[in-house]
Protein backbone atom coordinates (compact mmCIF):
# COMPACT_ATOMS: atom_id res chain seq x y z
CA UNK A 1 0.00 0.00 0.00
CA UNK A 2 1.83 2.74 -1.15
CA UNK A 3 -0.50 5.50 0.52
CA UNK A 4 1.76 3.93 4.05
CA UNK A 5 5.06 4.70 1.79
CA UNK A 6 4.14 8.40 2.00
CA UNK A 7 4.28 9.16 6.22
CA UNK A 8 7.60 7.40 5.70
CA UNK A 9 9.07 9.47 2.65
CA UNK A 10 7.33 12.94 4.07
CA UNK A 11 8.54 12.01 7.67
CA UNK A 12 11.85 11.56 6.37
CA UNK A 13 11.63 15.12 4.50
CA UNK A 14 10.62 16.78 7.64
CA UNK A 15 13.54 15.43 9.73
CA UNK A 16 15.64 16.60 7.28
CA UNK A 17 14.48 20.32 7.48
CA UNK A 18 14.10 20.49 10.83
CA UNK A 19 18.01 19.49 11.19
CA UNK A 20 18.36 22.57 8.15
CA UNK A 21 16.24 24.60 10.68
CA UNK A 22 18.48 23.85 13.27
CA UNK A 23 21.60 24.69 11.98
CA UNK A 24 19.83 28.06 10.92
CA UNK A 25 18.96 28.39 14.79
CA UNK A 26 22.51 27.59 15.77
CA UNK A 27 24.17 30.23 12.98
CA UNK A 28 22.21 32.98 13.86
CA UNK A 29 22.44 32.27 17.63
CA UNK A 30 26.36 32.47 17.21
CA UNK A 31 26.41 35.18 14.92
CA UNK A 32 28.04 37.82 17.83
CA UNK A 33 30.22 35.52 19.44
CA UNK A 34 33.31 37.00 19.66
CA UNK A 35 36.86 35.09 19.99
CA UNK A 36 40.41 36.22 20.07
CA UNK A 37 41.74 34.14 16.87
CA UNK A 38 40.49 33.15 13.55
CA UNK A 39 41.06 29.28 14.38
CA UNK A 40 38.75 29.61 17.35
CA UNK A 41 35.63 31.57 15.83
CA UNK A 42 32.41 29.86 15.53
CA UNK A 43 31.62 28.57 11.63
CA UNK A 44 28.33 28.79 9.72
CA UNK A 45 26.99 25.29 9.19
CA UNK A 46 24.77 24.14 6.36
CA UNK A 47 23.54 20.51 5.80
CA UNK A 48 24.10 18.77 3.07
CA UNK A 49 20.29 16.47 1.62
CA UNK A 50 21.10 13.09 -0.18
CA UNK A 51 18.39 10.60 -1.60
CA UNK A 52 17.73 8.16 0.70
CA UNK A 53 17.63 5.13 -1.32
CA UNK A 54 16.56 3.03 1.55
CA UNK A 55 15.32 -0.89 0.24
CA UNK A 56 11.93 -0.85 2.42
CA UNK A 57 10.74 2.84 0.71
CA UNK A 58 12.83 2.38 -2.67
CA UNK A 59 10.68 -0.77 -3.62
CA UNK A 60 7.76 1.18 -4.53
CA UNK A 61 9.59 3.57 -6.22
CA UNK A 62 9.63 6.60 -4.62
CA UNK A 63 12.57 7.44 -2.21
CA UNK A 64 13.05 10.03 1.11
CA UNK A 65 15.59 12.24 2.06
CA UNK A 66 18.28 11.94 4.95
CA UNK A 67 21.38 14.80 5.83
CA UNK A 68 24.47 13.16 4.68
CA UNK A 69 26.49 15.33 6.41
CA UNK A 70 26.72 18.85 8.17
CA UNK A 71 29.22 21.17 6.65
CA UNK A 72 31.09 24.32 8.24
CA UNK A 73 31.39 27.54 5.73
CA UNK A 74 34.91 28.07 4.86
CA UNK A 75 34.58 31.79 4.53
CA UNK A 76 36.82 34.10 6.04
CA UNK A 77 35.83 34.96 9.98
CA UNK A 78 34.85 38.87 9.99
CA UNK A 79 37.65 41.18 11.61
CA UNK A 80 37.09 43.91 13.68
CA UNK A 81 40.06 45.84 15.38
CA UNK A 82 38.55 46.20 19.35
CA UNK A 83 41.86 46.45 21.26
CA UNK A 84 39.81 47.66 24.49
CA UNK A 85 38.11 43.96 24.06
CA UNK A 86 39.58 41.47 26.52
CA UNK A 87 39.71 38.89 23.90
CA UNK A 88 41.88 40.83 21.44
CA UNK A 89 45.20 39.58 20.15
CA UNK A 90 48.08 41.78 20.21
CA UNK A 91 47.40 44.14 17.44
CA UNK A 92 44.28 44.78 18.54
CA UNK A 93 41.92 42.68 16.78
CA UNK A 94 38.69 40.19 17.79
CA UNK A 95 37.34 37.74 15.22
CA UNK A 96 33.45 37.11 14.68
CA UNK A 97 31.78 34.43 12.96
CA UNK A 98 31.17 34.40 8.98
CA UNK A 99 27.47 33.96 9.36
CA UNK A 100 25.25 35.72 6.57
CA UNK A 101 22.42 36.82 8.58
CA UNK A 102 20.38 37.41 5.30
CA UNK A 103 21.33 34.31 3.57
CA UNK A 104 20.20 32.38 6.90
CA UNK A 105 16.84 34.09 7.21
CA UNK A 106 15.72 32.88 3.58
CA UNK A 107 16.99 29.48 4.17
CA UNK A 108 15.04 29.62 7.27
CA UNK A 109 11.84 30.54 5.09
CA UNK A 110 12.99 27.91 2.23
CA UNK A 111 13.39 25.26 5.03
CA UNK A 112 9.92 26.22 6.58
CA UNK A 113 8.13 26.56 3.39
CA UNK A 114 9.38 22.99 2.30
CA UNK A 115 8.43 21.65 6.27
CA UNK A 116 5.18 22.62 5.20
CA UNK A 117 4.47 21.55 2.01
CA UNK A 118 5.39 18.38 3.26
CA UNK A 119 2.87 18.41 6.02
CA UNK A 120 0.17 19.18 3.56
CA UNK A 121 1.25 15.71 1.68
CA UNK A 122 0.82 14.19 4.81
CA UNK A 123 -2.40 15.62 5.71
CA UNK A 124 -3.97 14.70 2.11
CA UNK A 125 -2.72 11.06 2.06
CA UNK A 126 -4.11 10.66 5.50
CA UNK A 127 -7.71 11.74 4.41
CA UNK A 128 -7.20 9.77 1.22
CA UNK A 129 -6.51 6.33 3.42
CA UNK A 130 -9.65 7.60 5.81
CA UNK A 131 -11.80 7.52 2.71
CA UNK A 132 -10.50 4.53 1.85
CA UNK A 133 -11.35 2.96 5.09
CA UNK A 134 -14.74 4.03 5.46
CA UNK A 135 -15.51 2.83 1.63
CA UNK A 136 -18.65 1.63 1.37
CA UNK A 137 -20.31 2.90 4.06
CA UNK B 1 -25.96 -15.74 -11.84
CA UNK B 2 -23.22 -15.33 -9.56
CA UNK B 3 -21.60 -12.02 -8.93
CA UNK B 4 -17.46 -11.99 -10.07
CA UNK B 5 -16.04 -9.95 -7.10
CA UNK B 6 -12.96 -9.35 -8.82
CA UNK B 7 -14.76 -7.72 -12.02
CA UNK B 8 -17.47 -5.97 -9.92
CA UNK B 9 -15.22 -2.72 -9.69
CA UNK B 10 -13.95 -2.81 -13.08
CA UNK B 11 -11.34 -0.90 -13.78
CA UNK B 12 -11.22 1.21 -10.54
CA UNK B 13 -9.25 -1.33 -8.11
CA UNK B 14 -6.29 -0.80 -10.66
CA UNK B 15 -6.65 3.08 -11.30
CA UNK B 16 -6.94 3.40 -7.30
CA UNK B 17 -3.48 0.91 -6.94
CA UNK B 18 -2.25 3.15 -9.47
CA UNK B 19 -3.15 6.79 -8.02
CA UNK B 20 -1.27 5.54 -4.21
CA UNK B 21 1.65 4.60 -6.08
CA UNK B 22 1.96 8.24 -7.98
CA UNK B 23 0.88 9.61 -4.68
CA UNK B 24 4.43 8.11 -3.07
CA UNK B 25 6.65 9.16 -6.16
CA UNK B 26 4.78 13.13 -5.96
CA UNK B 27 5.74 12.43 -2.08
CA UNK B 28 9.41 11.58 -2.95
CA UNK B 29 9.56 14.64 -5.00
CA UNK B 30 8.19 17.11 -2.38
CA UNK B 31 10.32 15.44 -0.06
CA UNK B 32 13.31 15.89 -1.79
CA UNK B 33 12.37 19.19 -3.36
CA UNK B 34 15.98 20.75 -1.79
CA UNK B 35 18.25 18.03 -2.46
CA UNK B 36 21.00 18.33 -4.47
CA UNK B 37 20.90 16.29 -7.85
CA UNK B 38 17.71 14.66 -7.39
CA UNK B 39 15.88 14.92 -10.74
CA UNK B 40 11.69 14.99 -10.37
CA UNK B 41 10.05 11.54 -11.51
CA UNK B 42 6.30 10.72 -12.52
CA UNK B 43 4.66 7.40 -13.63
CA UNK B 44 3.20 7.06 -17.23
CA UNK B 45 -0.30 6.64 -15.76
CA UNK B 46 -1.75 6.17 -18.88
CA UNK B 47 0.85 3.09 -20.41
CA UNK B 48 0.31 1.47 -16.77
CA UNK B 49 -3.08 1.40 -17.05
CA UNK B 50 -3.57 0.51 -20.60
CA UNK B 51 -1.50 -2.82 -20.22
CA UNK B 52 -3.27 -3.41 -17.28
CA UNK B 53 -7.09 -3.27 -18.48
CA UNK B 54 -5.77 -5.20 -21.19
CA UNK B 55 -5.32 -8.26 -19.19
CA UNK B 56 -1.44 -7.94 -18.29
CA UNK B 57 -0.82 -8.25 -14.62
CA UNK B 58 1.61 -5.99 -12.83
CA UNK B 59 4.75 -7.78 -13.88
CA UNK B 60 6.20 -7.59 -17.07
CA UNK B 61 6.84 -11.39 -18.58
CA UNK B 62 9.80 -12.03 -21.12
CA UNK B 63 8.63 -13.95 -23.76
CA UNK B 64 9.47 -17.64 -24.04
CA UNK B 65 10.11 -18.96 -27.11
CA UNK B 66 11.75 -21.90 -25.98
CA UNK B 67 10.83 -24.76 -23.83
CA UNK B 68 13.44 -24.48 -21.57
CA UNK B 69 13.05 -20.67 -20.84
CA UNK B 70 11.77 -19.28 -17.13
CA UNK B 71 8.68 -17.04 -16.97
CA UNK B 72 10.86 -14.37 -14.77
CA UNK B 73 7.57 -13.47 -13.47
CA UNK B 74 9.47 -11.63 -10.36
CA UNK B 75 10.82 -9.05 -12.72
CA UNK B 76 8.46 -5.95 -11.73
CA UNK B 77 7.81 -2.99 -14.66
CA UNK B 78 6.99 -0.65 -11.63
CA UNK B 79 10.53 0.72 -12.07
CA UNK B 80 11.09 0.79 -15.51
CA UNK B 81 7.46 3.09 -15.86
CA UNK B 82 8.97 5.92 -13.49
CA UNK B 83 9.80 8.51 -15.96
CA UNK B 84 12.02 11.57 -15.07
CA UNK B 85 10.65 14.77 -15.75
CA UNK B 86 11.48 17.09 -18.81
CA UNK B 87 12.44 20.57 -16.25
CA UNK B 88 11.23 24.01 -16.78
CA UNK B 89 13.63 25.41 -15.09
CA UNK B 90 16.31 23.06 -13.81
CA UNK B 91 18.70 24.60 -10.38
CA UNK B 92 22.35 25.26 -10.04
CA UNK B 93 22.63 22.31 -7.90
CA UNK B 94 21.12 19.55 -10.59
CA UNK B 95 17.49 19.61 -8.90
CA UNK B 96 15.07 19.42 -11.29
CA UNK B 97 11.91 19.41 -8.69
CA UNK B 98 9.50 22.74 -9.25
CA UNK B 99 7.88 22.53 -6.03
CA UNK B 100 4.45 24.06 -7.66
CA UNK B 101 3.81 22.03 -10.37
CA UNK B 102 4.22 19.00 -7.89
CA UNK B 103 1.78 20.26 -5.22
CA UNK B 104 -0.33 20.99 -8.76
CA UNK B 105 -0.23 17.41 -10.02
CA UNK B 106 -0.44 15.84 -6.22
CA UNK B 107 -3.83 17.67 -5.25
CA UNK B 108 -4.66 16.77 -9.02
CA UNK B 109 -3.94 13.22 -7.88
CA UNK B 110 -5.64 13.01 -4.51
CA UNK B 111 -8.37 14.78 -6.06
CA UNK B 112 -8.51 11.74 -9.38
CA UNK B 113 -7.84 9.08 -6.12
CA UNK B 114 -11.37 10.40 -4.23
CA UNK B 115 -13.41 10.33 -7.46
CA UNK B 116 -12.23 7.07 -8.13
CA UNK B 117 -12.95 5.88 -4.52
CA UNK B 118 -16.62 7.50 -4.89
CA UNK B 119 -17.09 5.03 -8.00
CA UNK B 120 -16.20 1.83 -6.34
CA UNK B 121 -18.23 3.53 -3.04
CA UNK B 122 -21.38 3.47 -5.21
CA UNK B 123 -20.74 0.20 -6.59
CA UNK B 124 -20.25 -1.60 -2.58
CA UNK B 125 -23.70 0.59 -2.16
CA UNK B 126 -25.55 -0.56 -5.39
CA UNK B 127 -24.23 -4.21 -4.37
CA UNK B 128 -25.68 -3.89 -0.92
CA UNK B 129 -29.00 -2.51 -1.90
CA UNK B 130 -29.30 -5.25 -4.07
CA UNK B 131 -28.30 -7.71 -1.96
CA UNK B 132 -30.70 -6.45 0.66
CA UNK B 133 -33.52 -6.10 -1.81
CA UNK B 134 -35.21 -3.90 0.49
Amino acid sequence: MSLFNVFDISGSALSAQTIRLNTVASNLANAEVVSGSPEDTYKAKAPVFQTLFNDAINKDGASGVEVLEILESSAAPRQQYQPEHPLADDNGNVWLPNVNAIGEMANMISASRSYQSNIEVMNTSKQLLLRTLSLGQ
Amino acid sequence: MVINLDNAFGIHTRALSLYSQRTAVLAANLANADTPNYKAQDIDFKGILTRLSSGGNESSQMAATQAGHFGMKTITSRAAERLYRQPHQPSLDGNTVDVQAEQAAFTDNALRYMTTLRFVSGKVQGLMTALRGE
